[in-house]
């Protein structure tokens, strides 16, 4: 039987009875978009805030997906179904990508469902096949799913940071104090993670990751109620990952104890809808530049003859900020 | 379609160390503007069905350079068969000419050679996966 020519209900349907091939085509509508990406939001959008999202995030080569097989396998031998979103860069030239995350998960794969996903280029695309394929994967009753993402840009923070729980992964060498102190990724951190602790320089690593956190405290930004703990780990040999699946546990239930996991599920939910809008937005916006008057207002902005300020109002009448 | 991405599942399937050719592919197919999702060396029959269908793969590509091609190809396409998963497999790599005809009878969709140009492994596998 092909799949693929079967009606979105049906695929859902097999889907939560456990038809991972019905499972792997949902994830693949989901995340090219349209009016059939839509039809499963809407049959699954019960399971918005349903598993645990646990997003990792990183730089290129820090080790997440090795980092990830491993807590993977731990889940597996709780007795847990766990799923994983590993998202990898498309190239911006030809739209084409090389997923290669699986190659570190060979061991968990016929265990735990792992999805590659391009960021391919369109904008809004990955914050909404994200959002869609956690779905699509809690009502297939997977839990806890983990969104793997190499953390560059900002919808691939923004994606991150909508986790419930946020672990962001550095590697000795990454740079100093000043460079922890960087507005940015590591500010979503629930959980810091040391990844190849056994290199040199990894205590100093630590140490400006909790220099950091104690400036949070000076500025007043520090959540008074928990600190990100700051884990040491090797990913290859294995060694403490199973205090970093504590601390994920641990954050867990600082969330669900000081009721701050639904302000987790709102922000998750906000980030979903703000994107859905603004992918509206911007088709109007385009609409709007491609009439000749635009066109004409656009060539006299370049030839310095209009402000573009005069011709972003004149184009496009709306001024909420103002 | 411009959103329309073909996905590639690429795998060497067995005990066979010879993973240049297949990084070679995996680029030559990525430029191509082909999704290409990594297994690299020692896959088995099993853990390339679990890739395609969790990655929901349009064709599964593998590379062989072990001599096992006659064994594996046939049992790899058993496999999906018992999964019940209808997804094209081209060989590549080192297979004599002789062997060719054995394999295509098989239901192997297409055997690209060593000396296949970058095109052809792209017009190939574009071939496979419409076809389907």
């Amino acid at each position: 039987m092909n799949v693929r020519s079967l009606p979105v209900e049906q695929l859902v349907e097999m889907s939560a009875a456990g038809d991972r091939r019905a499972t792997g085509r949902l994830l693949t509508i989901v995340e090219r978009g349209g009016p059939d990406a839509d039809h499963i939001t809407e049959l699954t959008h019960a399971f918005s805030s349903r598993a645990r999202v646990v997003g990792i995030t990183g730089a290129p080569g820090a080790g997440k997906s090795t980092l990830v097989a491993r807590l993977i396998a731990g889940l597996v031998a709780d007795g847990e179904h766990p799923a994983v979103l590993a998202v990898d860069p498309s190239s911006p030239l030809t739209g084409g990508a090389i997923l290669g995350d699986r190659v570190r998960m060979s061991e968990v794969e016929s265990v735990a469902f792992i999805r590659s996903v391009a960021t391919r280029g369109h904008a809004g695309g990955l914050a909404l096949a994200i959002p869609g394929g956690t779905r699509v994967l809690a009502a297939a009753g997977f839990d806890p799913i983990v969104i793997e993402t190499v953390g560059v840009g900002q919808v691939e923070v923004d994606i991150t940071a909508a986790a419930d729980t946020t672990v962001v992964v550095v590697t000795p060498g990454m740079g100093d104090a000043v460079q922890a102190n960087k507005a940015g990724l590591l500010e979503v951190a629930d959980v810091f993670v040391v990844n190849k602790a056994d290199r040199p320089g990894a205590d100093d690593t630590r140490r400006d990751l909790e220099l950091m956190l104690e400036l949070s405290h000076v500025t007043g930004q520090e959540d008074a109620t928990y600190r990100p703990p700051i884990m040491m780990t090797n990913s290859l040999d294995g060694s403490g990952v199973g205090a970093v699946a504590a601390a994920i546990s641990a954050h867990r239930l600082h969330l669900v104890e000081s009721g701050m996991l639904a302000d987790r599920h709102e922000r998750r939910a906000r980030f979903e809808v703000a994107t859905r809008i603004q992918a509206r937005l911007d088709i109007t916006v385009q609409e709007a530049l491609a009439g000749d008057d635009s066109m004409s207002l656009i060539r006299a902005v370049a030839a310095g003859q209009v402000a573009p300020t005069t011709a972003a109002l004149s184009i496009f009448p709306f001024s909420p900020v103002l | 379609m411009s959103d329309r991405h073909i996905r590639v599942v690429l795998a060497k399937l067995g005990l066979d160390g010879h993973d240049r050719g297949i990084k070679v592919v995996a680029r030559i197919l990525r430029d191509a503007g082909m999704e290409v999702i990594y297994l690299g060396l020692r896959q088995t029959t099993d853990s390339i069905v679990a890739a395609a269908e969790q990655e929901d793969a349009d064709v599964i590509g593998l590379s062989m350079h072990n001599a096992g091609h006659l064994t594996l190809g046939p049992a790899m396409l058993a496999a999906l068969r018992e999964a019940e998963l209808d997804v094209p497999v081209v060989i590549g790599g080192i297979v004599p000419d002789a062997d060719i005809d054995e394999l295509l009878a098989s239901g192997v969709a297409a055997v690209l050679g060593p000396g296949a140009p970058a095109d052809e492994v792209v017009t190939t596998v574009r071939r496979v996966v419409q076809g389907e």
